[in-house]
């Protein structure tokens, strides 16, 4: 019968794990300079819709967001769709001033090129999207991003 | 002199230490990157009354209803077809009352001269559709646009759009095929 035998005199060298420490801090600096801390507690649900012909948006620090869908606390809030700026509910006619704050807090030179990305719950009905279309034309938000997933391929 | 030695630190916990901060990171890390469709709103019209006048044949009318039905042109279509439908409606077919006029339009980019489509795609949609047909109705009209530019880019470059560098090259595709996607003013039909 095949035994193992317990050799002795040859016992296997410690790994020497000094250099761990460095990798792990590699690993660590790599996800701490590609974290981005989320920046507002949704206060809306939001279940995004499908799209296939979707583009990324590119500089994130020129895009401002505005949430639209059923408040996550209904029993307090109600269930109607509701308009999220920042961290607090808003109404239609806030979102000229959000504009003009968001537009304040750029640099002057990248204060054309913000985008509003609209996240919107699927379920939301276009009236309210609409509305807030309208306030962005007036207060120049030309470039906007309908917030949509990938949609998977057909199989 | 007697050199004291520094009693050397144990390292041992580093490792620990960078762990436990790893786990916080990756947990907190969302790596998705936002992605939707980008359109560019029109400038607010001055004086509404003023009605810019475009020929009926330019003209694609794509309407959803508070139902998310489709129609387009007058007729019920699905959502499916429309896709199609579009890509139909915006190549270009010279001397035929069905389709929309096409001109002859100087491309600076080609140093050549290009037969462009005036046809215009036309969305109107109720306040009471729903944002998920929306975006589907939107997203159809996107890819038809995407793959005429696709074509294009091949006819003339040899390769898919997205797949194109220069920026004169993206232009000129720009130039041939250019989104035009009208948005209504909007109407309140069937409430909220």
């Amino acid at each position: 019968m095949a035994r193992f035998k317990l050799r002795k005199g040859r016992s296997v060298g410690m790994i020497n794990t000094s250099s761990l420490p460095d990798i792990i801090f590699m690993l660590l600096f790599f996800f701490m300079v590609t974290t981005v801390m989320r920046e507002v507690t949704y206060k809306v649900t939001i279940k995004l819709p499908v799209a296939t012909q979707i583009q990324k948006l590119e500089k994130k620090s020129l895009v401002s967001y505005i949430y639209v869908g059923p408040p996550v606390r209904s029993k307090l809030y109600g269930t109607n769709t509701r308009i999220q700026l920042n961290d607090q509910f808003a109404t239609v006619d806030d979102i000229q001033e959000f504009v003009a704050k968001e537009r304040q807090a750029r640099p002057e030179a990248d204060r054309q090129k913000i985008t509003t990305s609209l996240k919107v719950n699927k379920d939301t009905r276009m009236g309210i999207v609409t509305d807030i279309k309208q306030q962005l034309r007036k207060a120049g938000a030309f470039k906007i991003n309908y917030s949509s997933r990938k949609k998977a391929p057909k199989k | 002199m007697a050199k004291r030695q520094a009693p050397e630190i144990n390292a041992g916990s580093m490792a620990d230490i960078a762990f436990l901060l790893l786990i916080f990171f990756l947990v907190t890390t969302t790596m998705d990157v936002d992605t939707g469709i980008t359109r560019k709103l029109p400038p607010p019209v001055e004086n509404p009354e003023e009605n810019v006048k475009v020929k009926d044949r330019n003209v694609l009318k794509v309407l959803v209803n508070s139902r998310d039905m489709l129609m387009v042109n007058g007729k019920r279509m699905e959502l499916s077809q429309l896709k199609d439908k579009a890509i139909d409606f915006m190549s270009i077919h010279r001397d035929n009352p069905d389709y929309p006029e096409v001109e002859q339009k100087m491309i600076p980019e080609l140093g050549k001269e290009v037969w462009v489509s005036k046809g215009i795609i036309s969305l109107k949609n109720d306040r009471g559709t729903s944002y998920d047909m929306y975006i589907a109705v939107q997203d159809a009209l996107a890819a038809a646009f995407n793959d005429m530019r696709n074509q294009t880019a091949r006819e003339f470059f040899g390769v898919n759009y997205n797949q194109l560098v220069n920026k004169k090259k993206i232009d000129a595709v720009n130039k041939i095929i250019p989104i035009r996607i009208s948005e209504a003013e909007p109407e309140n039909i069937g409430g909220k």
